[in-house]
């Protein structure tokens, strides 16, 4: 066996996501915010934009579930594990920062994946069809990845204090959500939102949520589909490169 | 000897202060090595460097022929840490902690669960395996990161300041777990405050002091060193004249203190020697002979003090 080698690390990589799993979310205010935040959010809109189809307002809505819960507890582990010293412990153990971040990605990735199919079942129930389910479950799996990603990227900063993560977590998380399509079509934004737009991954994923309820759709599947897959890579590898470098200081 | 850490001008610096001002050191195969030093002086710095917790701004550490910056992951597969503080996952169970390790060390399922038992009845949780960590005594916290650490049966283990506050039943435990595990042969590498501990236990200690190594060696032979001149300390069955021991070869005072003489010299052996001839020529009979060795506390306090800035 070759501690060192990829599939080892792997492995133990997984073992840090059972573990995330097990002590981060499968908590019950943590599956409580997961459902009820995009929900609330949903129903502000819906009520206040009554104009709106209710296919464009579900698609939206499964856009921000995972984007919200995927990015929900991820950038706040680190700063969690810094401050109760378990954190060295996983320092100590033949595991390596790029792993370590991995894991915590894996962790996010499935509670955003499963978290999301509960608001396609409400959109299904609500008497949407479902026109390209395989595209879906596609971009759902690309867009965990990819918002996991972006929420180990958001715990980069060396602090130990998990409110100053979340406080910045906001800050990015929230304007995101409003320049990615979801309450206000593509096709309606004037060119500066748009320019906005396009740098964000949301929106190519919100636009593939679209065209799998609806079939309509502002950029192509196959640029929706690179794009999220260019902004999981970069965001992957810069999150494991960035950690590596900041882990120090929070020992 | 094979040695199993060997530092080489290991330095580290925060900000302005040098924490560990380019220490060398070994450690051998086997032996027990007690890593010594007042508040601040660097040795839970050292002990992180060696682990791989954080990185070295100079010099080079090799851990079991692995160097810590170039191989960390071979590095540490075959070493074991018991950090200062108690950093169990206290969300889940003392056997989910150490499921976790297993896996986190590689070990098959099989393989984890068989060495988790054994680890648990050997601290004495077994029966308390399925309680979640947070409801632990910091007796048990500690003794169940021991048994963390011990899982995938390290070459070697790294504990900082394992008996710090702890009860004397967690103490005794613990260092009798140390001793039998250093017979089967793992060499260990203690953080202590403790001197007795460190004196019971350790076959050589390093003494660090504002960064730098002021002293190695066996214990034993750090507290001979630090006294050239020896204190013995005698009584008689009957008054003797205390002039005249004063004058006895090798000797350099003697002083009364109660009904005992309080004997300085320069040469123990040669002065034991001159005491028992002088007994026998003042017809008086030897009652209590103490040779007063320094403490490993005494070595301590003169080897930090001379190296004070």
């Amino acid at each position: 066996m070759n501690p060192a080698g990829f599939s080892e690390q792997v492995r133990r990589a997984w073992a840090v996501a059972k573990k995330d799993i097990r002590i981060y979310y499968f908590k019950g205010p943590v599956l409580i915010f997961g459902v009820f935040m995009p929900v609330f959010l949903f129903l502000a809109f819906f009520m206040g934009s009554r104009q709106l189809p209710l296919s464009f307002l579900i698609s939206g809505l499964v856009g921000m579930t995972l984007f919200f819960t995927a990015t929900a507890v991820s950038p706040a582990i680190f700063p969690w594990e810094g401050s109760a010293k378990t954190l060295e412990r996983l320092a100590s153990c033949p595991v390596t920062v790029e792993a370590i971040v991995f894991g915590d990605m894996i962790a996010s990735t499935l509670f955003g994946i499963g978290i999301t199919f509960v608001t396609v079942i409400i959109g299904l129930s609500l008497g949407l069809s479902l026109l390209h389910g395989i595209t879906l479950v596609a971009a759902i799996l690309l867009a965990a990845c990819c918002f996991s990603a972006i929420g180990m990227l958001l715990a980069v900063p060396p602090t130990n204090v998990p409110s100053n993560i979340m406080m910045l977590s906001s800050l990015i998380k929230f304007p995101l959500v409003f320049i990615s399509g979801i309450f206000v079509p593509l096709e309606q934004m004037p060119a500066w939102g748009l320019a906005l737009a396009v740098f964000s991954p949301l929106t190519y994923f919100t636009d593939i949520v679209r065209y799998s309820f609806t079939g309509t759709h502002y950029f192509s599947v196959w640029i929706d589909i690179a794009a999220l897959g260019m902004f999981t890579l970069v965001f992957t590898f810069g999150t494991m490169y960035l950690h590596k470098r900041t882990m120090p200081q929070r020992m | 000897m094979t040695a199993v850490i060997h530092a080489l001008n290991l330095t580290k610096v925060f900000g302005s202060s040098t924490a560990v001002d380019h220490i060398s050191f070994d450690v051998r195969e086997a032996e027990i090595f007690g890593f010594l030093g007042p508040n601040g002086a660097g040795k839970t710095t050292t002990t992180r460097m060696l682990t791989g917790v954080i990185p070295l701004d100079a010099g080079t550490a090799t851990i079991l022929g692995h160097d810590i910056r170039s191989e960390p992951v071979q590095a540490k597969q075959r070493f074991g840490v018991v950090p200062e503080t108690s950093n169990a996952y206290t969300d889940i169970t003392a056997w989910q902690n150490l499921m976790l390790m297993g896996e986190l060390y590689g070990l098959p399922r099989a393989r984890a669960e068989q060495r988790s038992s054994d680890l648990l009845g050997m601290v004495g949780l077994l029966e308390r395996k399925d309680q979640k960590v947070q409801a632990y005594s910091k007796g048990m916290k500690q003794r169940l990161i021991l048994a963390m650490a011990l899982i995938h049966e390290p070459e070697l283990l790294f504990l900082d300041e394992p008996t710090s506050g702890l009860d004397v039943q967690s103490t005794q435990m613990i260092l009798n777990l140390l001793r039998d595990l250093n017979k089967q042969g793992t060499t260990i590498f203690l953080t202590t405050h403790n001197m007795e501990e460190a004196n019971r236990l350790c076959h050589r200690v390093g003494i660090i002091h504002g960064g730098k190594i002021v002293a190695i060696d066996a214990p034993e032979k750090l507290k001979t060193a630090i006294d050239r001149v020896h204190r013995i300390e005698v009584s008689f069955d009957r008054e003797v004249p205390g002039e005249s021991l004063g004058l006895l070869q090798g000797v350099i005072a003697a002083n009364r203190t109660g009904d005992k003489w309080q004997i300085t010299a320069d040469n123990r052996d040669t002065t034991i020697r001159s005491l028992v001839t002088f007994s026998q020529q003042n017809s008086a009979a030897i009652v209590t002979l103490n040779t007063l060795a320094p403490s490993l506390d005494d070595a301590f306090l003169r080897l930090t003090q001379e190296a004070k800035p």
